[in-house]
């Protein structure tokens, strides 16, 4: 729309085309190399003794017989790694008064969740570590556990950990005035407390790592399933004090993330250590029944708002309290707040109200941490805002299509900022709801919707706007002291064949990070997208960066890879022209060929090119500048975040007899600027969806009242599968950012943003007429029942 | 998590099956399909000394009719229930029943046998013993017995099979035309254990139900016979009026546990909706 045009419009450019997956051949053809898959001269195995209390006193430990049994060479407890592994402590500086103990990588006092490690164990093989885990005794002094956010907070509530003053982590309150009189003059009030489900991420590939201490060089490498190789470069150095070029960290192909991977583990930094200890190899996997229990949970949030509205269904204020759980440590090094700060800012984001409150309390109980997990408090926002613009629509007797299409942010209102404080570039709420409509057929769904219901078939409609953080400049991270890069760069090198090289700090889980960075090499530059190869991953070879994490990849990476590329075709027209006695300025790189850039006429090959650079420099002017190989560093500038929006639509079918809900489609239509790739935006859009409807329907992590959770393994906690999900049909607007030539944002995160809050307005929607609501998500039978009242 | 280690044996036959069950002093396991087995290894919430392979035993196998039963060999698959002409035509509850089970490559493992020997209470193919009346054919160091499916299942994981005992075969009387029969459970996923699950097969002549057997998965310890609803219903034309006594008599048929994600109240809600709604089926078929 108002982005730059040129180059990147062309009609035979790569970018904006639905190129497939270099990687995925590989990949199917089992030529991955995950972590799981190395094995390394030496490499020995580690297993984790873990707590079954949620909160007790280590009293002592025994590990005699444990040292004794078969391939043992090691049994370290958290008094010997402590000796290692200086203590880390997740808090932000930008958290205002944000607290939380100290950690380790095993627990030297107490234990602060059932499932905790607590002994590790090192053998020839994981099978004899694990049985010798079981000779390990340990004695536990049993503490009472915190697990209500309610009584966590009270003065006299037990600690969830020690050396904490109280259960709160963070508080955070904002407030534009002026609520209390807009509540009591609103011509409509609705209110609801709202339940947000623990959920994570299950990712195909469980969490993995393989430490290799080499004493002799005083050199760690570590294969690791992250998205972050820099940040784990930067904390075992640290941690561990080992300069910070003797540690090698490299990010080999990765089974999914999803923000799971980018925390620090205990048991992660516990693997370090114990390569220290044996100076040998040690490898380390999670299997699912630890990935329950030790992987990071997110959302647990309970959310009370309501909304005052005008009599024509004008939206005037909101007022939020959220209230969230998330273990007993704050997750290191970004924290558990993050989400609760995102909940509360992105409330009522899409639309035009300009007076709001909010209160977040972060509260610690002894459960395993919670932090970011795609879309990270997304969900909650969107779908406490949506559920209370339909409840508002219907006091207002407004459809809720209407009631959106009256207090939407116009398309015409940018830039502008909500009342949060968050500043939109520009988004395209209007025009969304307008192709969401007219892709759903809006008003014929609920024609039909009216003559089904005479027919006691109960089906839902329900929309959901919705904005995301995207594009994430040093506001986030940076500033709060974390040293976790918001820049990324790129290496890139034109080989002796007249190929390309691109090293590049941003990561690859599976979503198609090196096939878009290949895309726009390749654009960029000039050559076929067959002559570029993309290598991410290993910070001894990729430049520091932020890699992967928010919906950054695209945006930045991409930006990254694009400044890259010019300029390294700069170089290499420079270098022609000496060659060719022309000006750099008349000249083109066109699919590997020099051309002259008016008339299109071929004039040297860049392997050509690149032979002289390499082998025949004696034939170039003595002032020649073959510079072949650029690196260049590209961080956001402008906006602090590049926002992203779009609107989804679901429908539903409820049986209110059985309380199961069939989910019979599903729309998207999203905003993330230049789509780079239309086949990878619409997988990640897809995938998202799930996630997102998984959270609605199926995915919990239940606890009981001592802390112990009560369905972590796969037999018991529901993914979403093939069977119950929908066709997803998704849609686009493109408003590129002006702040880059790319004019990328992100779209990783937009599905799961908002399908959780359509799923909700469709389910209520379809139970409003047998006069039942719910406002908890997942929205299991058993709970869709008790709002039935038929249990 | 990895299984401890173990100790192997592959009999031929049932005889040596038994004496390597002896042999171990019981510490031993039999494994068929091994789709519940290597789970409890791998979790090691068993960790037997010896796992006794019975797959290539062939006195195990065979899907025959002999004299008005449908004789299944324990080794029979999952998938065969599914798939299998003999099966479909002389057990149809039992193919009704199949697809509700785990997923394909489950299927293509589990035995008919494994599944009735676990005796699962969340699982289709025990209750679906109850409802057809079978039999099942043991082997143990006295000999063979044969069990009515009646007096088979105990309590939880617990049946008439004595440790080291061997189910040989399921015996089914086979359908007769005047059956009509219904399956349907709930699940919240396709292929995951239901939260509740019904079998029935009833006699029908001219609309009045002259005999009833339903069965229940789900509801309680074990899979469950629903005499009080069967008793509702024998004798009576199968009208609206019929359901509703049926359903109503359900609820003395039934004492599920209580837990929080399904509370007892939620398993009598959703086996008395099933019921009704699979003899409504019935009844408009006929
Ligand atoms: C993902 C998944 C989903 C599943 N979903 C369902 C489902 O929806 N419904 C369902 O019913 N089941 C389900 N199952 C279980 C599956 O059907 C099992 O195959 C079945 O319960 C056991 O059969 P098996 O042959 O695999 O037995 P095994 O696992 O080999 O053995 C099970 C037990 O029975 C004993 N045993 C086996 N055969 C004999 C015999 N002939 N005599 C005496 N003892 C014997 C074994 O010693 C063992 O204790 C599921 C399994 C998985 C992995």
């Amino acid at each position: 729309m108002n982005a730059p045009l040129g180059s990147l419009d062309r009609p035979n450019s790569y970018i904006g085309r639905a190129v497939t997956r270099p990687n995925a051949k590989r990949l199917l053809a089992g030529r991955g190399r995950y972590v799981t898959d190395l094995v390394l001269p030496r490499m020995l195995h580690a297993a984790f003794l873990r707590s079954p209390y949620a909160h007790a006193r280590i009293v002592s430990i025994d590990v005699e017989a444990a040292r004794a049994m078969p391939g043992v060479r090691l049994v370290a407890t958290g008094a010997d790694l402590a000796r290692l592994c200086t203590p880390w402590v997740g808090t932000l500086d930008h958290f205002k008064g944000m607290k939380s103990a100290p950690q380790l990588p095993l627990p030297v006092e107490e234990v602060l969740w059932s499932g905790q490690a607590v002994v590790a164990v090192v053998a020839d093989s994981r099978a004899q570590a694990e049985d010798a885990a079981e000779a390990v005794l340990v004695e536990f002094e049993e503490l009472p556990p915190v697990a209500d956010i309610d009584t966590a907070r009270e003065p006299d509530a037990a600690r969830a950990a020690a050396g904490i003053e109280d259960n709160l982590c963070f508080r955070s309150r904002l407030d534009t005035g002026g609520i209390d009189a807009l509540f009591a003059g609103a011509a409509h009030v609705v209110e609801e407390e709202f339940h947000f489900g623990r959920h994570t991420a299950v990712t195909l590939e469980p969490r993995a790592i393989l430490a290799d201490w080499d004493a002799s060089e005083g050199k760690l490498t570590v294969h690791h399933a992250t998205q972050t190789p820099y940040q784990f470069q930067d904390l075992y150095s640290r941690h561990y004090g080992i300069s910070e070029a003797s540690v090698r960290v490299i990010a080999p192909d990765l089974g999914g993330s999803f923000g799971m991977k980018l925390h620090v583990y205990h048991e992660d930094m516990a693997v370090v250590g114990l390569s220290l200890l044996c100076r040998r190899p040690v490898k380390y996997v999670a299997d699912r029944m630890e990935s329950f229990v030790s992987d990071i949970h997110a959302r647990d949030h309970r959310v009370r708002a309501r909304m005052a509205v005008d009599d024509d269904g004008t939206i005037l204020a909101m007022d939020v309290d959220d209230v969230t759980a998330i273990g007993a440590f704050s997750t290191y090094p970004r924290t558990s707040a993050v989400e609760g700060n995102q909940v509360i800012r992105l409330m009522g984001a899409p639309y035009r109200f300009r007076n709001y409150r909010a209160e977040l309390s972060v509260v610690f109980q002894n459960k395993v941490q919670t932090s970011q997990y795609r879309a990270v408090g997304h969900p909650v926002a969107c779908a406490v805002t949506e559920r209370l613009v339909d409840l508002a629509a219907a006091r207002a007797g407004l459809d809720p299509a209407a009631m959106r299409e009256r207090n939407l942010i116009p398309d015409d209102a940018y830039p502008c900022s909500s009342p949060t404080g968050y500043q939109f570039e520009a988004l395209s709420h209007q025009a969304s709801l307008v192709r969401l409509k007219a892709l759903m057929d809006y008003d014929a769904l609920r024609a039909e919707q009216a003559a089904l219901r005479a027919r006691g078939i109960h089906r839902g409609i329900g929309i959901a706007s919705f904005v995301e953080i995207s594009n994430p400049s040093p506001a986030f991270y940076g500033i709060g002291g974390a040293r976790i890069s918001a820049q990324d760069g790129a290496t890139l090198s034109v080989t002796p064949s007249g190929e390309v090289r691109c090293l590049i700090s941003v990561t690859e889980q599976g979503q198609g990070t090196e096939t878009i960075i290949g895309q726009i090499v390749a654009d960029q530059f000039g050559v076929a997208r067959e002559k570029v190869r993309v290598i991410t991953g290993d910070t001894e070879i990729t430049p520091h960066g932020g890699a992967t994490w928010a919906c950054r990849g695209a945006g930045i990476g991409g930006e990254t890879a694009l400044q890259a590329a010019r300029r390294l075709r700069d170089n290499v027209l420079a270098l022609a022209a000496t060659i060719l006695q022309a000006r750099p300025g008349d000249l083109d790189l066109r699919d590997g060929i020099v051309v002259d850039a008016l008339s299109g006429a071929e004039r040297v090959s860049l392997a050509e090119v690149a032979r002289i650079a390499y082998f025949r420099s004696d034939t170039l002017p003595p002032d020649a500048r073959a510079q072949l190989s650029i690196t260049h560093h590209y961080a956001p500038q402008g906006y602090p975040f590049a926002f992203t929006n779009g609107i989804q639509g679901c429908h539903v079918e409820l049986d209110a007899d059985t309380g199961l809900v069939k989910v019979l489609k599903h729309w998207v239509v999203e905003d993330c600027g230049r789509i780079i790739n239309p086949l990878l935006v619409d997988e990640q859009v897809r995938g998202g969806v799930v996630q997102g409807l998984g959270a609605a329907f199926f995915e919990e992590c239940r606890y009981d009242d001592n802390g112990q959770l009560t369905n972590g393994s796969l037999a018991d906690y529901l993914v979403p599968m093939a069977c119950e999900m929908p066709d997803i049909v998704v849609g686009h607007i493109e408003t590129p950012t002006a702040d880059t030539a790319l004019g990328a944002k992100g779209c990783g995160e937009a599905g799961t943003a908002a399908a959780s809050a359509a799923a909700l307005n469709a389910v209520n929607d379809a139970m409003a007429p047998l006069g039942a609501s719910i406002a908890q998500i997942p929205m299991t039978p058993e709970r869709l029942l008790k709002s039935l009242g038929k249990i | 998590m990895k299984a401890r280690a173990f100790d192997y044996a592959r009999p031929a036959s049932v005889a040596e099956a038994l004496a390597a069950f002896a042999e171990a002093d019981g510490d031993a396991s039999y494994i068929a399909g091994g789709q519940s087995l290597v789970p409890a290894l791998a979790l090691r919430l068993q960790a037997p000394a010896w796992l006794i392979d019975i797959g290539h035993i062939a006195e195990l196998r065979g899907i025959a009719v002999e004299a008005g039963w449908l004789r299944l060999g324990a080794l029979t698959r999952h998938v065969d229930a599914h798939d299998h002409p003999l099966i479909a035509a002389h057990a149809p509850l039992l193919a009704l029943a199949a697809p509700h089970v785990a997923h394909p490559a489950i299927r293509n493992r589990g035995t008919l046998g494994g599944s009735v020997a676990l005796a699962d209470p969340a699982s289709e193919f025990p209750a679906m013993m109850l409802a057809m009346g079978a039999e099942m054919e043991i082997a143990g160091p006295e000999g063979i017995r044969r069990v009515p499916a009646d007096a088979f299942f105990l309590d939880l994981y617990q049946t008439a099979l004595e440790p080291g005992e061997l189910l040989v075969a399921l015996h089914i009387p086979v359908a007769r035309p005047e059956h009509r029969c219904a399956f349907d459970e709930i699940a919240r996923r396709r292929g995951d254990y239901a939260l509740a699950g019904c079998g029935i097969i009833l006699a029908m002549s001219g609309g009045v139900v002259e005999e009833a057997r339903i069965a229940l998965l789900s509801v309680g310890p074990t899979p469950l016979r629903a005499h009080a609803a069967e008793a509702a219903l024998t004798g009576a034309a199968l009208d609206a009026d019929a359901i509703r006594h049926a359903q109503a008599a359900l609820m003395d048929d039934l004492d599920p546990p209580d837990a929080p994600e399904v509370p007892a109240a939620m398993r009598c809600h959703l086996a008395r909706v099933l019921l009704g709604r699979l003899l409504a089926q019935i009844a408009e078929a006929a």
